[in-house]
């Protein structure tokens, strides 16, 4: 456990003081259907909840991941958190608001679509610094040389167009692009999904090194908890626009606790384990318009009961850090994995 | 042209070879007669031919089903032919499931299409056979070939929209299909239809049966593409990417569902796909493509526990797993050379760490390396020169 990703206790005492951002009972609803007269006439018809009532903190320097299936509502977060899109409910704080040198940067999965195929990438990289006046005309230039370094790239690409990179350098711009603004805190959305493999080892590696140097605060959003558990020192499980576990990431991935989480890390192929049968997954995932009473997954949970299909679940702290929104789990209707330092899962 | 092809370029199989290997799968007992002979170099008549028949252990006392031999596609463009496939061999036996693996292109959805005789204009087979069965197929007239799709080979592709008429029921779909391919009556084709939609389980097919794809799920989406594919139980199942857009609890019904299919009907699989976990749950052997060539194949396990091919070493080391990981992933600098700048020699020497000068110069050849093969100078025995 000396790794320094896992070096923050579950749960420091200073935590609060030492978060960078503190979400509190985000939500974000996007109305269906609704014709212009019944907006002008003020009436709220049905919405889709893609995000509700989610509350996190991330301390600063470090990276909490959103992992869920599509359509759970992690990139929505994002761009909630990121500010490209304003919350239904809910605050978002970060503790440096205040300061000048607040500043959010985003990196998006599909680096073809995020640079500007007209821009030299040396424009591209230097727009932030121009944008935010962050340096002196003539100071720009060697910054955008110093940042293509960082990113493993040479100067001389500088004057080179998007097209004549391949996927994995693009998306190496993308993040010089998003470093130029001399960001505090950066949000990326499934920053290596469009990657092939040994690609998005470059990338992950570079994004891990960068952020031990720069001391960035990380919102990681993925799909994949391989890449999430590589990447992570908190992460959040989102099921259907709700957290249902959140835990520090050897917590999570030795001692899942919800039936969703271990669902998930039941389902995922491994290279150790050929040809294994696996325990039916039931059901699908419901639909957000007319989502399911109660606790969202219970339809597809092996271990629901009556109070499942009534009552919401709401997050609460086990012994270990972690915080599982499950009745079963609270009702102890089920084994917990309980998680110890020493690596050992006790049920 | 294709007959030219084996003594042509790339591929120096004798004349014999062809010849061979139509024996080989036509004589299913003389060749199965030793598992080993599949793997081992130089049986009498054609090295090349024997090589590519090799099957995985557990499915070499059968004949293969569907044998590659030196296939090269080719696809012309003002600027010169580009070479997208080269000398890939390879054979698959009955109730066998082959992954080829690799990073985008590769060439492993193209292998895939070729086998189908579906590659897009320009591109063509400039070289190589492709038997199924007993019969060599990649020189039917379309017309034929379009009955040996469908009928012999069914398709699962990544997208189950692509693959769906989006006006027609899904009920209708299934029995157009069966009644293009086998002559039964209105009522026996439901019936199958229904059967089929029970197999790859989805709940309460006679209700579903009347709806229309956009009403199903990605998931059931894809159950019903595979349910498509296996309308007039064909003995091949080429499955590109088929769980790449499902979500990972759905591909791992997805991939339960195949493997099921392989196993309980004995129908073989070419499983495409770039997830290397997908290769380690669900198929027997696996090809590593890397610029358009095979450069590793051998059983799954053996390739995932023990790679030889420094491309293949270093795709297993790139992947995070779910372990405690301190260090950095392992890192292959660079990246996939394009089709119109393949470096000389191996396609892969500018990113190897253990390129020598040969790998400069000269591309190796697949070759035996105990029951795997690999195309490496260094990693592989000592070779004879190609060409």
């Amino acid at each position: 456990m000396s790794a320094p990703r896992n070096a923050a206790a579950p749960v420091a005492p200073n935590a609060a003081s030492a978060a960078s951002l503190t979400v509190n009972a985000v939500a974000r609803h996007f109305p269906v259907g609704r014709g212009f007269l019944r907006g002008a006439l003020g009436r709220t018809g049905p919405s889709i909840k893609a995000v509700d009532d989610v509350s996190f903190r991330i301390r600063r320097g470090e990276t909490f991941s959103l992992v869920g299936e599509s359509g759970c509502g992690k990139s929505t977060l994002a761009r909630v958190i990121a500010g490209l899109d304003a919350p239904t409910a809910g605050t978002i704080h970060f503790a440096d608001a205040a300061s000048a040198e607040h500043r959010i940067q985003m990196i998006f999965q599909d680096p073809y679509a995020s640079l500007n195929p007209r821009y030299r990438i040396g424009s591209a990289i230097a727009e932030p610094i121009r944008f935010l006046k962050l340096l002196p005309r003539e100071a720009v230039l060697p910054r955008v040389h110093e940042l293509l370094r960082h990113v493993g790239l040479a100067p001389a690409d500088a004057a080179k167009f998007p097209h004549e990179f391949s996927g994995g350098q693009r998306q190496r711009v993308s993040i010089a692009r998003a470093l130029a603004g001399n960001p505090t805190f950066l949000v990326c959305d499934e920053p290596t999904s469009s990657l092939d493999v040994s690609v998005q080892a470059q990338i992950l590696n570079l994004l891990r090194n960068l952020q031990r140097e720069l001391g960035l605060t990380c919102l990681f959003i993925s799909h994949n908890l391989s890449v999430i558990n590589y990447v992570s020192h908190d992460v959040g499980v989102m099921y259907f626009g709700r957290l249902v576990e959140v835990a520090p990431t050897r917590v999570l991935f030795e001692a899942p606790k919800h039936p969703y989480t271990q669902l998930l890390l039941a389902a995922l192929p491994r290279l150790d384990t050929r040809g294994r049968d696996r325990p039916p997954i039931m059901g699908e995932i419901p639909s957000p318009l007319d989502p399911p009473r109660g606790c969202a997954f219970h339809p597809r949970c092996p271990h629901a009961n009556a109070r499942c299909g009534e009552e919401r679940p709401e997050l609460a702290v086990e012994a270990d850090g972690s915080q599982v929104a499950c009745h079963a789990v609270s009702e102890r209707r089920i084994p917990v994995p309980i998680h110890r330092s020493d690596g050992v899962a006790h049920g | 042209m294709s007959a030219a092809g084996p003594s042509q370029g790339a591929n120096p199989a004798p004349p014999g070879g062809s010849a061979a290997a139509q024996a080989a799968s036509v004589g299913a007992h003389q060749f199965a007669a030793g598992p080993s002979q599949g793997a081992n170099p130089a049986p009498p008549g054609g090295s090349a031919a024997a090589q590519a028949a090799g099957v995985g252990a557990q499915h070499a006392s059968e004949a293969p089903l569907l044998r590659v031999d030196g296939l090269r596609v080719e696809i012309p463009t003002r600027r010169g032919v580009l070479l997208a496939l080269d000398d890939i061999s390879f054979a698959i036996a009955p109730g066998e499931i082959l992954g080829f693996v690799g990073e985008s292109g590769a060439g492993k959805s193209l292998t895939g299409m070729a086998v189908l005789g579906l590659l897009d204009p320009p591109g063509r087979i400039a070289a190589g056979e492709v038997w199924l069965g007993g019969r060599r197929i990649d020189q039917l007239a379309p017309r034929e070939m379009r009955r040996v799709r469908g009928k012999e080979i069914g398709a699962v592709f990544q997208d189950p929209l692509m693959s769906l008429n989006p006006l027609l029921q899904i009920g209708e779909q299934l029995i157009e299909t069966i009644q293009t391919h086998l002559a039964v009556d209105q009522r026996e084709a439901t019936e199958r239809a229904l059967g089929l939609m029970r197999a790859v389980g989805i709940p309460a097919p006679e209700a579903r049966f009347t709806a229309y794809p956009h009403q199903f799920s990605g998931g059931m989406r894809q159950r019903i593409v595979i349910a498509l594919a296996l309308c007039a139980e064909p003995r091949l199942v080429v499955a590109d990417e088929p769980t790449t857009a499902l979500d990972v609890s759905i591909q791992a019904q997805v991939l339960q569902l195949l493997r099921q299919l392989c196993r309980e009907q004995r129908t073989a699989m070419l499983l495409v796909t770039h997830d290397m976990g997908v290769i380690a749950e669900t198929a027997d052997r696996v090809a590593v493509m890397y610029a358009g060539r095979i450069v590793e194949i051998g059983a799954v396990e053996d390739v995932i526990q023990a790679p030889v091919h420094p491309y293949t070493r270093g795709l297993m080391g790139a992947i995070p797993t779910l372990d405690e990981t301190v260090g950095p992933l392992a890192q292959i600098d660079g990246a996939m050379p394009r089709l119109n700048a393949r470096p000389e020699g191996c396609a892969f020497h500018p990113r190897c760490p253990d390129a020598i000068a040969r790998c400069r110069e000269q591309g190796p050849r697949l070759v035996a390396q105990g029951p795997r093969q690999v195309a490496c100078w260094v990693a592989g025995p000592p070779q004879e020169v190609a060409q």
